[in-house]
């Protein structure tokens, strides 16, 4: 079993690597950030040292207890299963499955296809229209969602891993210029969820490597 | 989202497979999907998620309309590599005789479908010799062949088993 603290592979503007972050906060998880830049020195996922972390390249990677786990909510359900409290997925199992379907249509549904490497290979004069599309047919689909499951946050009343993957979601929405009114309930969870410390603090412009520029 | 798959069941009705595989699990959970270890269980599903979020999605119906048919076969091929690519690695650290360790799992069930993705989409398998084993064994059990896409009420005849 290794000593010392977990260690947290991210970049400040991935937005699975912010769900993580906000998992950590929320369960009082003191952590060591290693930023892999996405974008510097073409890329330091790319590197032999990260891809023998993770195969697939990307962050969020996490070491924590002896192991590295990567995929966002592989991590987050661990987390909860080794961390319970406070919970991160309600008791009931109906409930549970609701909050893992919204974490679902956003993590396989809308992220992956508008992700650094897709929006590459589309080519540059593409890429926002077509980051635009994905998030809109993924919104169309989450606003009407949460009008059944929703109270004040996502499934009902309590934060749950539903919320920690709509907030990076909806930042990604706003950096891609994605008009929001036609997602009421959106909106108003998500500012709901910023007002909340373990949001703030994972915030993509309160990290250890925000270019100065982005910091707040 | 019109997708497929969605469950009706316990009078919900839930969509994305991997949520209803889970609360399958949860209310049916005998035998396991998933291993009682939770480290075991987020490597299970770390390579579920690895197929559901990493590969399939970008190779799904709804992306190749968009990347135009003169493109699609290359673009899937491209993107089932890259993911096999990282899966070979994956699992030559947490298999044994299925995905992780003897007991088959949740991201056993996301293999054996994105393999056959795969093959539909004419990708060379050599260079993944242990998700073809895998394949191959999870293959000849029961499940995966009641469940098999040429046994189903909707398979056209050309294509029935």
């Amino acid at each position: 079993m290794q000593a010392g603290k977990p260690i947290l592979y991210s970049y400040f503007r991935s937005s699975c690597s912010w769900r993580v972050r906000i998992a950590l906060a929320l369960k009082s998880i003191d952590y060591e950030t290693i930023p892999v830049n996405l974008i510097k020195d073409q890329g330091q996922q790319f590197s032999e040292e990260f891809q023998a972390l993770n195969p697939m390249k990307q962050v969020p990677t996490l070491k924590i207890d002896g192991i590295t786990i990567s995929q966002s909510l592989a991590i987050i359900e661990f987390l909860e299963e080794t961390r319970p409290t406070p919970r991160l997925l309600p008791k009931d199992p109906k409930k549970r499955a609701q909050v893992r379907m919204i974490s679902d249509t956003i993590a396989s549904g809308i992220q992956p296809l508008q992700n650094l490497s897709v929006l590459k290979q589309v080519g540059q004069e593409n890429q926002l229209a077509w980051a635009q599309k994905v998030i809109h047919t993924g919104f169309d689909a989450l606003e009407q969602i949460l009008r059944s499951t929703a109270g004040k946050y996502c499934v009902g009343d309590e934060v749950s891993m539903a919320d920690l993957c709509l907030v990076p979601q909806v930042a990604n929405a706003e950096r891609f210029k994605v008009d929001l009114t036609p997602y009421p309930t959106i909106s108003r969870i998500n500012k709901t969820l910023l007002a909340l410390e373990a949001f703030q603090v994972s915030h993509p412009c309160r990290q250890p490597d925000t270019p100065p520029e982005l910091r707040a | 989202m019109k997708q497929v798959p969605t469950l009706k069941i316990d009078g919900i009705t839930i969509s994305q497979s991997l949520a209803i595989i889970e609360f399958l699990e949860e209310t049916r959970p005998t035998p396991r999907l998933l291993p009682k270890d939770p480290k075991k269980r987020a490597q299970v599903r770390m390579i579920s998620d690895t197929i559901a979020s990493g590969i399939q999605p970008l190779q799904n119906l709804s992306v190749l309309k968009q990347v135009g048919q003169e493109n699609q076969l290359a673009w899937a091929q491209k993107v089932i590599h890259t993911g096999f690519d990282a899966l070979e690695q994956i699992l030559r650290s947490t298999a044994g005789k299925y995905c992780v360790g003897d007991e088959v799992s949740m991201a056993d069930l996301c293999l054996v479908p994105q393999v056959a993705n795969a093959e539909r989409f004419k990708v060379d398998l050599t260079p993944y010799p242990t998700i073809s084993r895998i394949n191959k064994t999870l293959l000849a059990l029961e499940a995966f062949q009641v469940s098999h896409p040429c046994r189903q009420p909707d398979t056209p005849p050309e294509l029935r088993a």
